[in-house]
């Protein structure tokens, strides 16, 4: 088979993240890792072109509205609105332009559109709890929406959920991908949490909580909170030799 | 410092599917193969709230992003998403990958790399698909190759009437080879 070929592969590294800034697979206190977590080791993957590249999803992906969890249907959502803004940053604070970001969270009480979801709050015929924005050359985005409700769930006894909103982010490269959960401040749920507590680094935790952000909250409209979703940063560039055909 | 990964829990269907997420190409693109499997768990249950994404280099083994140091190739989106149905099941449409440079000059068999997504999975995780006819280049992948002998089959698809069956096992017998990247 002939591969194209090139005198020099220029590819970028992905630096890997401190040991406890992502959850174990194997996490006793959420039952439902049980059954679904391997066992056997991971095997290291070294970063090569299909792993350096990833898909670049752009406008094309969302409608005018999608970043208004709001304004979906004819009328308003119940519930408190929040406008929750903040920037997709690689691990060297640079932010990643045109980038696809989608969320979906719970209604004002607690309640997901979603057909397995028998907890008994009513849905919100005027709230779906989908939204996509892409990312602007700054790497800002911005969602209008209203705050999710805690809820309640069967992995313990008295088990609620802390208010959260599903953020899912490509980056720029496969090894980028992230699915991750934005909390809010001062939430008394976190200490009975086992997914939020799955992080072993009490530092790396703390960054899946928003900021109440006063300077973005809009008098007699809605409050402000900044959450900046951080993906992992590149290495300096490595040149690697390859021989001449 | 990076964010924290987090399950997609239960309710990922009302998030992420896409009208065209399985679609990597149209249906009816000449050469098109159906990627079909059913996602289990450690039971052997199927896992019916998962998520199955794909990419991929097209049929050249080129990638349509600018990391790609022999330029950009526009065109083929090299992207699949498909959640699973109540019997765990997926399909991806799309085209087979060429064969892809590695490094030090040497080349890798055409794969695809996966990512699996689902409720009780805190962190994706990550595998790839090889295919049954690449015999030659598969036994010199470098990272088949990396993979313990008796295990390298769970990477490898088989053959179907409209394409390749991969199922993805979490847990257990014949666990799917799961990679670090």
């Amino acid at each position: 088979m002939a591969a194209p070929t090139s005198n020099k592969l220029i590819l970028p590294r992905y630096r890997r993240d401190p040991e406890g800034t992502h959850p174990p697979l194997d996490s006793p206190g959420y039952r439902s890792t049980g059954l679904r977590h391997p066992k056997q080791p991971l095997v290291l993957l070294p970063q090569m072109l299909t792993e350096v590249t990833g898909p670049l999803l752009g406008p094309g992906r969302i409608g005018e509205q999608d970043n208004d969890l709001t304004r979906q249907h004819a009328e308003e959502p119940q519930g408190q609105r929040i406008l929750v803004h903040g920037r997709l940053l690689d691990g060297d604070g640079r932010g990643i332009p045109d980038s696809l970001i989608e969320i979906w969270q719970a209604n004002a009480g607690g309640r997901y559109r979603h057909i397995g979801d028998n907890w008994p709050a009513p849905l919100d015929p005027n709230f779906d709890g989908v939204g996509r924005t892409i990312t602007d050359s700054a790497g800002r985005y911005e969602f209008t929406t209203i705050k999710p409700g805690a809820y309640p769930w069967k992995n313990h006894d008295n088990a609620w959920r802390p208010a959260h909103i599903h953020f899912s982010v490509f980056g720029q490269a496969f090894t980028q991908r992230l699915v991750t959960q934005m909390y809010f401040p001062d939430d008394p749920l976190f200490f009975q949490d086992p997914i939020f507590n799955s992080i072993p680094d009490e530092k790396a935790r703390q960054r899946m909580i928003s900021r109440f952000d006063y300077s973005r909250t809009t008098d007699h409209w809605a409050l402000g909170f900044e959450f900046d979703i951080v993906v992992r940063g590149r290495e300096a560039s490595v040149f690697e030799d390859e021989e001449d055909e | 410092m990076t964010t924290p990964s987090q399950t997609v829990g239960p309710y990922l269907a009302i998030g992420l599917p896409w009208d065209d997420g399985p679609t990597v190409v149209p249906e009816g693109t000449p050469g098109a193969v159906w990627i079909r499997g059913v996602v289990t768990d450690g039971e052997r249950n199927p896992v019916p709230d998962a998520m199955i994404e794909t990419w991929q280099a097209d049929p050249q083994g080129r990638f349509d992003h600018p990391d790609d140091p022999r330029g950009r190739v526009e065109g083929f989106r090299g992207f699949g998403r498909c959640p699973t149905k109540p019997d765990g099941s997926y399909a991806i449409l799309t085209l087979l990958p060429g064969t892809i440079p590695g490094e030090g000059g040497a080349t890798q068999a055409p794969h695809i790399d996966v990512s699996v997504f689902a409720r009780g999975l805190l962190n994706r995780v990550v595998t790839r698909v090889y295919f049954p006819e690449n015999t030659a280049a598969n036994a010199a992948d470098p990272v088949l190759k990396s993979v313990p002998a008796d295990r390298r089959g769970t990477l490898v698809a088989e053959k179907t009437e409209d394409g390749y069956r991969f199922d993805v096992r979490l847990q257990g017998e014949a666990e799917t080879v799961f990679f670090d990247v």
